[in-house]
């Protein structure tokens, strides 16, 4: 059950960073042309490699109680930022993140920015800056989940499974992945990341939860609960005249 | 220097986000129950409970900030 849900955890929240990389190089490729993105891209990938090669192992020989205490709160700090956004979007206080407006100011930006060159740089900067930073976010949440369950296979088995379905939507849609609904994933991702932080935290900080592993899926339940409802009260107070939704 | 700061940001950012007083009250709270859990008391119930606090206040903050 539980590495059920590792896999989907991290699946999901890789998902998302995947999906903001890829609307960033599409829109630098189309543009500007694929081979310095192309360049970008590989650079990007290759550093990330060596980040997550280098924390992997170090993980491995930390004890597991300091491990779920650190990387738990982490996470929970992380998770709650994410979910608030989640509830503020959902409740329509915040505007929806949309990533067809994304590519279109990011293309207008690209075009804006004169003619090109043997060597782009500028779409070389701008594809690697995009990967570096979305994967540095990829390769944060595979080793914390995978290394707090001692199991950082399992966790870059979600990513490299979110991967390979953001690379195929990509390739079939070749255009913004609006179709992909990103802020239900998001909103599903923050439910994911806050309730890990709070079984594993508790869990790092000597609570003994009653029911052990299965009463993960109590503080999810309790987390969608509070979540949903939150959302509600956001909504009734949108309707407030003055209210504005940008 | 320029480049620290930006690494800093993008740290900053990323992990604390839109609201600091969600992160400062979560590691309150852990440290709570780490130290009432090393004096026998098992106050699972405790970051739960908090987390929702935390959460309800800084939504109804931001909704109050907007309507404002």
């Amino acid at each position: 059950m539980h590495s059920v849900l590792l896999v989907a955890a991290a699946f999901l929240a890789s998902a998302v960073e995947m999906v903001e990389a890829l609307t960033i190089v599409l829109a630098v490729g189309v543009t500007r042309g694929w081979r310095s993105a192309g360049w970008g891209v590989a650079l990007a990938v290759g550093g990330l490699v060596v980040i997550v090669a280098g924390l992997g192992p170090a993980l491995a020989n930390l004890p597991i109680d300091s491990l779920r205490l650190v990387v738990g709160t982490v996470l929970l700090v992380f998770g709650l930022q994410w979910l608030r956004k989640a509830v503020l979007r959902a409740g329509g206080l915040k505007a929806l993140h949309d990533e067809e407006a994304i590519y279109e100011a990011e293309v207008a930006l690209l075009q804006a920015d004169g003619e090109r060159r043997v060597h782009d740089w500028y779409a070389f900067t701008v594809a690697f800056k995009g990967v570096f930073l979305e994967g540095l976010e990829v390769a944060f949440i595979v080793v914390t989940f995978g290394g707090t369950q001692r199991n950082v296979g399992l966790a870059a088995i979600g990513a490299v499974a979110a991967l390979v379905v953001v690379l195929v939507a990509g390739v079939i849609v070749h255009a913004p992945l609006t179709r992909v609904p990103e802020n239900t994933l998001k909103f599903g991702v923050g439910i994911m990341l806050t309730s890990f932080g709070i079984f594993w935290s508790a869990e790092g900080a000597g609570v003994a939860w009653p029911g052990a592993d299965a009463s993960l899926l109590g503080v999810i339940a309790f987390v969608v609960v509070l979540s949903f409802g939150l959302v509600a009260l956001v909504r009734r107070s949108v309707d407030v005249p003055e209210m504005t939704t940008s | 220097m320029k480049w620290l700061a930006q690494f800093g940001k993008f740290w900053y950012d990323f992990l604390i986000g839109d609201d600091w007083r969600l992160a400062v009250g979560v590691v309150i709270t852990i440290s709570g129950v780490f130290f009432v859990a090393h004096h026998g008391i098992n106050a699972w119930w405790l970051l739960p409970l908090a987390v929702a606090l935390l959460l309800v206040i800084s939504v109804t903050h931001e909704v109050r900030r907007r309507v404002r």
